[in-house]
């Protein structure tokens, strides 16, 4: 290691600071990206069921079926619509309803007979997230109605085993908890990446780097100070989407120690920058700089556990993500924020990530000044 | 001259922000001949020919170009045409990638010239200028001067009737200047009609032209031939002339420089180069250098453009290490890593590398403290450097806002701010008007003959060369003499250094037989003007393909984008594709059973069995359990209570606790539905063995899964991951499109050729939109072969979607480049406006149905989703036109929509 001086880190983290200010574009997106973007993402969407289209089949048309349909109200379905049988595949073909439940004729009659009839329901396989909860939530609202219809009691024969299922740490499932802070982490992914990757390319397309390699300067130093001045930006940012936008405007609760979610956020700030640095060493142009940010954001975002979880990915995708800081970090993210864990629980995770990040800078401290250099000609 | 004047200024003014680069400029241009504007930098010469071109937008004030108002947008379209204007800068409305023929060709398909005109045309020039021999080769690698050559063949491609040449000279090598003038001449002579307006910062070329237009602060200060303008001021040479037209305060007391004589006093050498050497690929930038230079001397390195001084500097300050040889300082061989002989050394690069962001003061300060001059110490030398660089009344100012000249300055104060021993300046006065440099060399004669320090210094200026104890001439690589100035001059016979230099050059390359061989080619040009046809249309098909075409060449010149944008879909598609998955599988459960009886085994082995659930250690207490839990080891936590087995056996039904991670919502949910139906086919089991026949259930639900019997997540992701990155990718390559021209220049050519906004748009847009669906194709070839998901439906259908989806994915990057003003926040934009309604407001995971607020009607106008649909009901509902013409439909009312929006923000002028 070259030795370095902290002054020149601060002092070039100042200058970073002053040319981020000046790009008023560029912060109005910074501040878009940790207040509107969050709240749009926490409010939008919900991955539980909600305002599913459904539509009933009602061959019966006994006082038990129209009862069936009037069991399924929102927040979780549309009010259904009724159709005829022969309607079925178009409107289900133009996505016009998630759930056709089908009420054969003569339900009620069987039903009281004790024939066992056979309802139908019909699920749209495709609409993946919401197809196996709706059908759920639709069996049991369905067998709740019959067994009331039949015995006056909403829960069936009395069962041997009870059972009581809670949720922890959000205990009514709500989305809104979720969105929010992933898209918070999201966003600390792809500033932090875009910011730093393009300023070192924006850089070295205008020469300053090479002017500050001319200088009694070490790249440790100058990409250190590209760390901390950017990351103290995006720091700033995910503070504020944490404690103003997720506590306050959106009133999620935040189970476990926000300065220890902030630290940790520091140390991936770190890593991603690292990340953003070693992007720059490789791309010649910001074009393809542009492209080759997608191309690793978008794998990170999606695959780190933050959108689908990672236990039900193939093994070789665990392992590629696991050399990403991210993985690390939407895991203690969750950990801390909505599970309370503490330091004693995420400090492997937290090494991980660090260390990943460690790694990625080193690769990029070693390419640095063959990527400057390499501009020319 | 009778002739109506070719442009006529009444009362212009141009403010850029609280700055007047033009105050009330009142002034009629001769036609028919060369006008010069002369002046030094940042007086508004730029500004007004950027005026008169029409590229820039008048803010005040009224400008008549050859007989119209240049203001009114209609008499600009059919001006335009017969205006030709190259904008300050070397090759700066040029295309770096473009060979020199195609550069040359794309202007011509822009004046709407078909495939035989411009291929008589672009031979007639490229012979006429020398450039034949060097048709194939891309501008970037040409030289300054064959740059410069090569900007002019494409403005004269459509035989303009007024000229406009913003400083085309202005780092130049003088042979190349010279022969650049001479060929303006032959073009004049074949052409007399033609009027040519000319911005120079060299007196000694001004002295050439008809007539002179001098400038100061946004004024005229005089008008006239250059002998007129001699002759009212009463001096002999223009220099003189323009200094005493200058108003009283600015006369500064200006005095010939004198040097004193270099001694030498030390014995040791500041610079030694041996063999200095360095390749670049095939390509030998420095062949060989050698050269030693005393401590104290001003050494003048002296070159045409490219021919590796550059490189050699670069080599002396251990940015580059050479290939092969040795170069030492002081004594020391350089090495990068050595901090110490850095701070002995200060370098100046030839393309302004401080932070324009930052204002002059700023970037002083900022130097002083990185080379840690003391605190005390700081100050004084700031205020000394601003003082005698003449930047105290700019500190405050950005320093990207600075005129050419001032920034050169405030980049000299800069390299010498820590006062080092030896200076390395790059071409540091190219650009700077004469009274600056003589400023700016009195400061290098105190620096070098007071204080001792070195100063290595490469230029274009041959009085700047004169002032030079030593120089060396460097040609190809190699440097072809090293002496004093005057013994070079002896050893050619020749006067003035400039002719020795040239003659060097000339032996050197052979450029005279050349020059001779142009003459005969420019002579053989048909002189009759030809007719111009449709060049003022409102819409050219050949306009646009030749914007199309050379996206399309830039495109395929760059091999690492191009593979990104191919490869990185394919590889996307398959990393997203396996990865992405709904399937909540393997999740970690324990168990905390207080009971331990072969009941609650029992119930414990049913759902270990399951292919959900993965069974990890018991529980071993409450406090186990929350700990567990919270790391997120065990996501599912059951717990049996004590005497279950005999509550179980005696009919007092036991209540099972279970706990879900509910951090997942969607996970949670699902964990949920998966237990209590486990649970409930347990009871169910238990029953019947109890009475030893099935419980009869009073009806059943068949659950039909449509379109995905298996209920797998591929079939589900696969179709919706190709529209995700058929949005993100073409969006992102195109969002760089118009901004990068804004930031590198070459915008300026929509300002100034007849092309449309509308045309340019979509020209840019069609090679990206082709890209884009060899790259549709490709993911469809993996959708079906690797991930064995069949096409079910219309693969017709889904292709007409794709075409338009792209066509609208590449409008959105277009629209963010459109109104971003530099590169980073267009990239930015396009990562944050598509990122989040693409993953989480188009039905990618969640249906749109079912969003609520914003979301919801993000994604009601969001592509993504219409494609979505299309896709999945392609590949997975069987579906053809018949189904999925609405979402072609609404697919198609992005397209205008978007390319509208980008048309009407885009400017046709510069503001």
């Amino acid at each position: 290691m070259e030795r370095f001086s902290w002054t020149n880190i601060f002092r070039l983290g100042l200058k970073e600071l002053r040319s981020l200010a000046a790009d008023k574009v560029l912060l109005g997106l910074i501040v878009w990206a940790f207040s509107g973007a969050i709240y749009e993402a926490a409010t939008g969407v919900s991955q539980e069921l909600h305002n599913a289209p459904v539509a009933i089949v009602d061959e019966d048309a006994s006082p038990l079926s129209s009862r069936l349909a009037g069991a399924l109200y929102p927040p979780y379905f549309k009010p259904p619509e009724l159709i005829r049988l022969d309607q079925v595949d178009a409107a289900m073909n133009s996505n016009r309803y998630a759930f056709v439940l089908v009420i054969p004729p003569h339900f009620q009659r069987d039903l009281s007979a004790g024939r066992q009839p056979e309802m139908q329901l019909n699920i749209d396989a495709t609409l993946i997230s919401q197809a196996f909860i709706g059908a759920n939530y639709i069996s049991q609202i369905v067998s709740g109605e019959v067994s009331e219809y039949l015995t006056g009691r909403r829960d069936a024969a009395t069962s041997p085993i009870r059972l009581t299922t809670r949720a922890r740490f959000n205990p009514n499932l709500t989305g809104l908890w979720f969105g929010g802070v992933m898209e918070a982490i999201n966003n600390v992914t792809m500033l932090t990446i875009i910011l730093v990757g393009a300023a070192f390319i924006r850089e070295r397309e205008h020469g300053t780097i090479e002017h500050l390699l001319v200088m009694p300067l070490t790249p440790f130093e100058i990409m250190m100070a590209k760390i901390w001045a950017n990351g103290l930006a995006v720091l700033l940012g995910v503070a504020f989407a944490l404690l103003v936008m997720v506590q306050r405007v959106l009133q999620v609760p935040i189970a476990g120690s926000v300065p220890l979610f902030l630290a940790a956020a520091a140390c991936y700030l770190f890593s991603a920058a690292s990340i953003g640095i070693f992007l720059g060493t490789i791309a010649r142009s910001m074009p393809q700089l542009g492209l080759l940010i997608i191309i690793v954001i978008v794998p990170l975002q999606l695959l780190s556990g933050g959108v689908t979880p990672q236990e039900s990915m193939p093994e070789a995708i665990r392992h590629i993500m696991a050399a990403t800081p991210t993985t690390y970090f939407v895991r203690l993210a969750q950990g801390i924020l909505y599970r309370g864990a503490g330091l004693e629980v995420v400090w492997r995770d937290l090494l991980a990530m660090t260390g990943v990040g460690a790694a990625f800078f080193t690769i990029a401290l070693v390419r640095f000044r063959k990527a400057v250099t390499q501009t020319q000609l | 001259m009778d002739r109506p004047p070719v442009a006529r200024l009444e009362g212009v003014s141009l403010r850029y922000g609280a700055v007047a680069a033009l105050d009330g400029i009142d002034l009629s241009l001769p036609a028919g001949g060369m006008v010069g504007l002369i002046g030094p930098d940042g007086v508004g010469k730029s500004s007004l020919l950027a005026l008169v071109s029409g590229a820039r937008q008048i803010q005040s004030g009224r400008i008549e170009v050859l007989g119209g108002d240049i203001g009114q947008r209609h008499f600009r379209a059919s001006v335009q045409p017969r205006i030709a204007y190259m904008p300050q800068g070397l090759g700066k409305n040029l295309y770096p990638t473009l060979s020199v023929f195609e550069n040359v060709d794309f202007f011509g398909r822009l004046f709407g010239q078909n495939r035989a005109e411009r291929a008589q045309r672009i031979d007639e020039l490229l012979a006429s200028t020398g450039l034949a021999p060097f048709r194939d080769r891309p501008a970037a690698k040409l030289s300054g001067g064959m740059k410069q050559k090569l900007g002019l063949c494409c403005a004269l491609i459509h035989d303009p009737d007024l000229l406009i040449l913003d400083e085309p000279t202005t780092g130049v090598d003088p042979l190349s200047r010279r022969q650049f003038w001479e060929l303006i001449d032959r073009i004049r002579t074949r052409r007399p009609g033609m009027s040519v307006l000319v911005a120079t910062a060299y007196m000694e070329e001004a002295d050439r032209f008809d007539w002179l237009v001098a400038m100061d602060d946004g004024k005229v200060i005089g008008t006239g031939t250059p002998a007129e303008l001699r002759a009212q001021t009463g001096q002999a040479t223009l220099d003189g002339a323009f200094i005493q037209l200058l108003p009283e305060d600015k006369r500064r007391a200006h005095q010939e420089l004198v040097i004193p004589p270099w001694v030498d006093r030390s014995p040791g050498y500041a610079i030694e180069a041996e063999g200095l050497t360095q390749r670049f690929g095939d390509f030998v930038a420095v062949d060989g250098v050698s050269f030693q230079i005393d401590e104290g001397e001003i050494f003048g390195f002296l070159g045409s453009n490219g021919c590796g001084k550059t490189t050699t500097m670069k080599m002396l300050t251990g940015l580059l290490p050479p290939t092969s040889g040795e170069a030492r300082l002081f004594g020391k061989a350089v090495d990068a890593r050595d901090l110490e002989t850095r701070k002995q050394v200060g370098y100046m690069s030839q393309a302004f590398s401080l932070y324009g962001e930052l204002t002059v003061a700023a970037n002083l300060d900022l130097h002083a403290r990185l080379f840690h001059l003391p605190d005390a110490r700081r100050g004084p030398r700031i205020a000394e450097l601003m003082q005698r660089f003449g930047l105290d009344e700019y500190a405050d100012q950005a320093a990207a806002d600075l005129p050419l000249g001032i920034r050169q300055r405030l980049s000299l104060a800069v390299a010498v701010v820590h006062e080092p021993k030896l200076l390395i300046l790059d071409e540091p006065t190219s650009g700077v008007d004469p009274v600056a440099r003589d400023e700016f060399w009195e400061l290098l004669v105190e620096l070098s003959r007071q204080h001792g320090v070195t100063i290595f210094i490469s230029t274009h200026f041959m009085n700047e060369a004169e002032r030079c104890d030593r120089i060396s001439l460097m040609h190809a690589g190699k440097v072809l003499a090293s002496d004093t100035p005057a013994a070079l001059c002896a050893a050619r016979g020749e006067k003035t250094l400039e002719a020795a230099f040239i003659g060097y050059l000339e032996e050197a390359s052979g450029a005279r037989e050349a020059t001779e061989g142009e003459a005969k080619a420019a002579n053989t040009v048909a002189a009759a003007g030809r007719e111009r046809r449709g060049i003022g249309s409102a819409f050219s098909l050949r306009r646009l393909l030749g914007y199309a075409y050379r996206e399309a060449l830039e495109l395929r010149r760059d091999m690492i984008r191009l593979g990104f944008a191919l490869l990185g879909s394919v590889i996307m598609t398959f990393v997203l594709g396996f990865g992405m998955s709904f399937d909540v599988e393997n999740l970690r459960f324990a168990v905390l059973d207080r009971d331990q009886t072969p009941e609650s085994r029992d119930y414990i082995a049913n759902i270990a069995g399951s292919r959900y659930f993965v069974q990890r250690p018991p529980l071993l207490d409450e406090a186990d359990l929350d700990r567990r839990m919270k790391s997120g080891e065990v996501s599912l936590a059951i717990e049996i209570p004590a005497d279950y087995g005999r509550d179980l056996r005696r009919g007092r039904a036991p209540e099972i606790g279970v706990l879900v991670d509910g951090a997942m919502p969607y996970r949670g949910e699902t964990m949920r539905g998966y237990i209590e139906g486990m649970h409930r086919e347990y009871v169910q089991r238990l029953l019947r063995e109890q009475a030893g026949q099935p419980a009869a259930q009073p009806f059943s639900i068949v659950s039909r899964y449509r379109y995905n019997q298996d209920f797998k997540s591929v079939y589900a992701m696969v179709p919706a991951v190709i529209p995700l990155l058929m949005l993100l990718i073409p969006a992102i390559l195109m969002a760089l499109g118009v901004v990068r021209e804004k930031e590198l220049g070459s915008i300026t050519n929509l300002y100034v050729t007849p092309v449309t906004r509308l045309e340019f748009l979509v020209g840019k847009q069609l090679p990206y939109i082709a890209v884009c669906m060899v790259s549709y194709f490709l993911m469809m070839l993996e959708a079906v072969l690797v991930f064995g998901v069949p096409v079910k439906g219309s693969f017709l259908a889904m292709t007409l979607g794709a075409l338009l989806y792209v066509t609208a994915t590449t409008g959105l990057g277009l629209l963010m480049s459109t109104f971003t003003k530099t590169q980073i926040a267009a990239l930015f934009g396009t990562a944050i406006v598509t990122m989040l309604p693409t993953i989480q407001f188009s039905g990618l995971t969640t249906p749109v149905e079912s969003l609520q607020g914003a979301g919801y009607w993000v994604g009601q106008f969001y592509p993504a989703t219409y494609f979505i649909l299309i896709c999945r009901g392609a590949f997975t509902k069987g579906l053809g036109f018949a189904e999925l013409w609405p979402s072609l439909l609404a697919l198609a009312a992005f397209i205008p929509v978007l390319t509208l929006a980008s048309v009407a923000l885009l400017k046709k002028q510069e503001k």
